[in-house]
């Protein structure tokens, strides 16, 4: 039977993330299984944004140190192509006194953090993207270092970093089941082979909450569908990403030239749907003509969805369990793709028994235990 | 003719040698190599690439072409102007 010093469960950018980072530290007889074919979860179905502008410091942290990495990605993994990591900002737009002020906020938080972010006045902001309705918002926020990243080649230069220093990859395994004695892991079953092992990374994106079942542990997350669209690729009209949590959107123009957009369904239920509405399609097609007209005269040729995995706060958990040798990378919401950098060197951090960082108790699993305490993310859509 | 110069995506540019090259580096069904190099992500959605993709794999892994899958059919079937969506029905 196959033998493995720690089994990761999910190839997505957690679990590469996960496993490069304890490759890099030395780990060897590293696998990481997945059931499908390569990013066949949220990664490679995301708008792959990468923002710093949040409300809870937790989140700032996170974003900034992950901010960093990417800058350097190409050159840390030894890439053959480009992340093609692209810094035209995020412009989030308030449309009322009341997001005013939160934004007011956001920005003193953000600035003590270091985050370069600007509370600017709505003529400030259409110097950024001129062709903005005026009458859509009042004022907006602005950070230049926020941005984008190809998520495909993100997670590909992972994976082939991963791969260099020799940890093993097996797709179309799907986990079904993950066999304890005297309370420790001792080993994994797929539907296609069994693998020995004492360690177990939960990093199942949507089927987070199910691999934790394998176990016994009631991981509090739930997933639901997330729709995106992308339209042909258009000449370059739009340099930062364009956001709106009370209008409810996002939009970006990536360096191909297609323009991703997505929107959050409030309606949404708790399953793993990733189906396209024509509702969706509808209400985004209303959202993006009212807030940018020019964007709307584009043509859109596919949408699509995928899972967000959610928590209570909408932060994720990075985390040991009580089940010794278990170990949770799961509940990113809309801002997995971004956090990958600090959830593999976090993670890792734990596994080892290193020393950690200050803020990482805060992503314990542990503090859903006292709900009334938690800290809880409003700046998503 | 040389395998960079046969076009089997015309929407990404993508080259047989391209899809080759993929096949090599261990990427070895249509979603895998679609992540990698675009192939059927632009205004056509494949239905001019897929076929042709679906068949370089099928003599890659040595199985017959029609077990090969190829990606989901998503809308839109055709591109759509977003306005004209937004503007189809303004007294719902
Ligand atoms: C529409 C949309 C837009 C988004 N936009 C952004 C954004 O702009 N910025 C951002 O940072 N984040 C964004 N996200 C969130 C981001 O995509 C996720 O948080 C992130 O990709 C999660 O990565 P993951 O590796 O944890 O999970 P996944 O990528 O879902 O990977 C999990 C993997 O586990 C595998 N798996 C599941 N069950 C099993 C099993 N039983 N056995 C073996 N393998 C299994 C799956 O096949 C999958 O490959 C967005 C998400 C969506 C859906």
């Amino acid at each position: 039977m196959n033998r493995a010093e720690i089994v990761i469960v999910g190839a997505g950018i957690s679990g590469l993330s996960i496993a490069y980072n304890l490759a890099k530290k030395g780990m060897k007889n590293i696998v990481v299984l997945d059931k499908s074919h390569f990013l066949a979860g949220a990664t490679a179905r995301c708008g792959a944004g990468v923002r710093q502008q949040w409300a809870t410091e937790l989140n700032c942290i996170l974003a900034r140190k992950s901010i960093e990495f990417f800058s350097h990605a190409n050159e840390t993994l030894n890439y053959h192509r480009d992340i093609e990591f692209k810094q035209g900002g995020y412009l989030i737009l308030s449309t009322s006194k009341e997001e005013d002020i939160q934004f007011e906020k956001n920005v003193k938080l953000q600035n003590s953090l270091g985050i370069p972010t600007k509370h600017l006045t709505k003529d400030e902001a259409l110097k950024i993207v001129p062709h903005l309705n005026p009458d859509s918002f009042t004022t907006a926020t602005f950070c230049e270092t926020d941005g984008h990243i190809n998520p495909f080649l993100m997670s590909e230069a992972y994976y082939l970093a991963a791969q260099k220093l020799g940890v093993e990859f097996h797709f179309f395994n799907e986990v079904e089941d993950i066999v304890l004695e005297d309370g420790k892991i001792a080993k994994v079953i797929t539907d296609k082979m069994e693998i020995q092992t004492n360690k177990v990374v939960d990093a199942a994106g949507g089927y987070a909450q199910e691999i934790g079942g394998m176990v016994g542990i009631d991981i509090p997350v739930y997933s639901e569908n997330h729709e995106i669209l992308v339209t042909e690729r258009a000449t370059q009209m739009l340099e930062p990403m364009v956001m709106s949590f009370s209008k409810n959107i996002y939009c970006q123009q990536v360096p191909h030239g297609s323009i991703m957009m997505g929107r959050n369904n409030p309606n949404a239920l708790h399953n793993h749907d990733v189906s396209s509405s024509w509702r969706f399609l509808d209400k985004m097609a209303k959202t993006v003509n009212h807030i940018l007209p020019e964007v709307a005269k584009q043509r859109v040729i596919r949408t699509w969805g995928g899972l967000y995995n959610i928590t209570p706060d909408f932060q994720p958990i990075i985390s040991d369990s009580n089940v010794k040798g278990f170990y949770i990378a799961c509940g990113y919401s809309g801002h997995g793709f971004m956090f990958a950098p600090i959830t593999g060197e976090l993670l890792t951090e734990i596994i080892l028994g290193e020393p950690l960082e200050y803020y990482a108790k805060a992503l314990h699993m542990d503090r859903f235990n006292d709900m009334d305490k938690i800290d809880k993310e409003h700046s998503v859509v | 003719m040389s395998k960079r110069d046969i076009i089997i995506c015309r929407c990404e540019d993508v080259s047989l040698a391209d899809i080759h090259e993929a096949l090599d580096m261990g990427y070895r069904d249509f979603e895998s190599i679609k992540r990698i190099l675009r192939v059927g992500m632009g205004p056509c959605q494949g239905q001019s690439c897929a076929h042709l993709v679906k068949n370089e794999i099928a003599r890659y892994n040595k199985v017959n072409p029609e077990t090969v899958k190829i990606h989901k059919t998503r809308p839109l079937i055709s591109g759509v102007v977003l306005k004209d969506i937004a503007e189809s029905d303004e007294d719902e």
